[in-house]
């Protein structure tokens, strides 16, 4: 019998350094791993998909309805709205993120402790899962996007190459912003054992002042600037109507600006809250 | 250099407390009550390297409460320790790298892939080298019969195939300071006894320092030397096992076996034991005794029955430990 794998080994990994390798592999681990466990639940997860296509097809019904075959509400015309919320969906589906109700479980079950056991961030594995559960929801969402474009006949004149390139980064800093706002926010389950009424204060806000419920510019005055003063619009008006065309120039370059702001804001609160919310963790049961 | 040094320990949580029904749950959204739980209460030890050590204590006595302070998961209220060198809540992560703590009723592996899938990515979260993985895994499911289990997705394992792939796949990075938390509870008797022997091999092979909870006293007396005791937070004995049953045991079992069918008479046996009570089995009986009786009643019994076997036991462990509870539970009832 071999008697010398468990013993100790000389050369421990210095874990005092940051990896990127180490990190790497890990990722393509974890993100492996996820997506297993995503693709055991598909059926949960083509629900969730299909949960997400109807949301639009309420909003593109009504809008249509509001600004009649011919006219058009501040600017916005039957055939844009139908555009709108179609990418709506899109940069919905690829910013979501479900954190806040994962961490109340987590708390309250005890799953908290492996993770906080390991010599690595917990904040790898949401990013892992979070990945994953969303380029398997593409294959759903991408097709849905294209089919609510033609069958409802939105109008795509505004979208060209630079659209798409200038639309790309203003996505992805939109995700990091979500998931770093949201990651902070959910922290609160360490005080709080019950999280989901602050939740679903936050989702009201959000749905308003994001720019999901409504384009903002067909909102009024002041909740446009109450908008303006929150994170909310840059994650997903602003990439919205970035890929609509709506926004240009000088516009992009303040819109990019704002979210590397907000996201530098989250990770500093990310720094600041984590450590406490370690310091009051108390790991249910006994 | 002593692997664990604990010193004045303390930790105490503070519960919201009201009284059942509506009005004291109306009462309560006005004027919220707390009350101060000493889970812990100025606990202090060291532990040495290769050691392994039973904790030992009823439910809610702080014993799982000091284990997570010392792999980091919870701040003490006040108190110091060192494991390995490091403050286990400052969760450095040279310390996370080279410890583990393994919870009886958690599940840290991932519950829908396979457990293999689940070593991999342990592998990547603790960066052991491939060669490093490969024996480990290797001589890992060697000890704990794992092969038929590595391809196998983790809900479907039974509680016992789990827990023995939730014990390989903490050990994987060769931590040196293993927490072991109710390991073998839920488990049947032949799945203890392959854990108790697989620790124990870990700790020899390894040298790893093993700290050990349990409720089943076969796992202490199999694998720890030494026991640490606490109750109500507090320590109540720190030393060698046997010492805790020489210290905290007043009596002994006497058991007798009687030569051929002997009508046992209860009026003439109640004097030859002091009037104690005799428990009746086919062949005999047998009789408690305090301690210092024990020669003098068992040189009457020998006296004066057929006697064909007459053994004198230490009493089980589990009695002595209910009694050592049972005694301080009633000093600080009374006090």
């Amino acid at each position: 019998m071999a008697d010398v794998a468990t013993r100790p080994v000389s050369g421990r990994p210095d874990f005092s350094k940051v990896s990127f390798g180490a990190l790497r592999r890990y990722y393509v681990g974890e993100f492996g791993a996820s997506t297993a466990n995503n693709l055991a639940y598909r059926g949960a997860v083509a629900i969730w998909v299909v949960t997400t296509v109807i949301q639009p097809m309420v909003s593109i019904v009504v809008w249509r309805t509001v600004a009649g075959p011919a006219g058009e509400v501040n600017g916005f015309t039957s055939a844009e709205f139908v555009t709108y919320f179609a990418i709506t969906m899109l940069v919905d589906h690829l910013t979501f993120i479900w954190l806040m109700w994962e961490f109340e479980w987590r708390i309250r079950t005890g799953a908290m402790s492996p993770l906080l056991l390991r010599p690595i961030h917990p904040i790898h594995k949401d990013v892992c899962d979070n990945l994953s559960y969303k380029v398997i929801g593409l294959v759903g969402v991408l097709p849905a996007m294209v089919l609510l474009v033609i069958g409802f006949g939105g109008d795509v004149s505004g979208i060209g190459v630079v659209q798409v390139l200038t639309f790309l980064p203003a996505l992805v800093l939109a995700m990091a912003v979500r998931f770093l706002l949201e990651w902070v926010l959910a922290l609160s389950a360490f005080w709080l054992t019950k999280v989901s009424a602050l939740n679903n204060l936050y989702f009201s806000l959000f749905l308003f002042l994001s720019g999901s419920f409504a384009p903002l510019a067909v909102l009024p005055e002041a909740v446009r600037t109450l908008a303006h003063a929150s994170p909310f619009p840059w994650i997903v008006s602003f990439p919205v109507e970035v890929a609509l065309g709506r926004r240009t120039g000088a516009e992009v370059w303040v819109g990019y600006l704002a979210q590397l702001g907000w996201i530098l804001v989250a990770l500093v609160l990310l720094r600041v809250v984590w450590r406490r919310a370690v310091r009051v963790y108390s790991a249910v049961g006994s | 250099m002593t692997a664990i040094t604990v010193d004045r320990l303390h930790k105490t949580y503070l519960v919201p407390e009201r009284e059942g029904g509506l009005r004291a749950a109306v009462g309560a959204l006005v004027r919220r009550r707390r009350r101060e739980v000493h889970a812990v209460t100025d606990v202090g030890f060291t532990i040495e390297p290769g050691e392994v050590v039973g904790f030992l204590g009823p439910n809610g006595a702080g014993k799982t409460t000091t284990l997570k302070m010392l792999s980091g998961l919870l701040h003490p209220t006040s108190g110091t320790a060192t494991v390995l060198g490091h403050v286990p809540w400052e969760r450095d992560r040279r310390y996370l790298g080279q410890m583990a703590l393994i919870m009886g009723q958690r599940n840290q592996l991932q519950w829908d892939i396979p457990v293999l899938d689940s070593y991999k990515l342990n592998q990547a979260v603790f960066r052991i080298p491939d060669a490093d993985f490969k024996a480990r895994v290797e001589e890992l499911s060697e000890l704990l019969a794992l092969e038929e289990l590595l391809r196998k997705p983790v809900r479907n394992l039974s509680l016992g195939e789990r827990m023995k792939c939730e014990i390989a796949g903490s050990l994987l990075h060769a931590p040196q300071v293993l927490f072991l938390d109710e390991p073998t509870i839920g488990l049947d008797v032949a799945m203890q006894r392959r854990i108790r022997s697989f620790v124990a091999e870990y700790n020899r092979r390894t040298g790893a320092c093993v700290m050990l909870t349990s409720h089943y006293m076969a796992d202490v007396e199999a694998l720890c030397r030494r026991v640490i005791v606490i109750h109500h937070g507090r320590l109540l004995f720190d030393g060698a096992l046997e010492e805790l049953v020489h210290r905290f045991a007043g009596d002994k079992t006497i058991n007798v076996e009687l030569a051929d069918e002997h009508p046992l008479d209860p009026a003439a046996l109640g004097p030859l034991v002091d009037g104690h009570a005799v428990e009746r089995s086919a062949t005999g009986f047998s009789v408690r005794v305090p301690k210092a009786e024990t020669p003098r009643v068992a040189a009457r019994l020998l006296a004066g029955l057929p006697v064909s076997d007459l053994v004198i036991e230490e009493p089980p462990i589990e009695s002595v430990i209910e009694q050592v509870f049972e005694a301080t539970s009633a000093e600080v009832d009374g006090g």
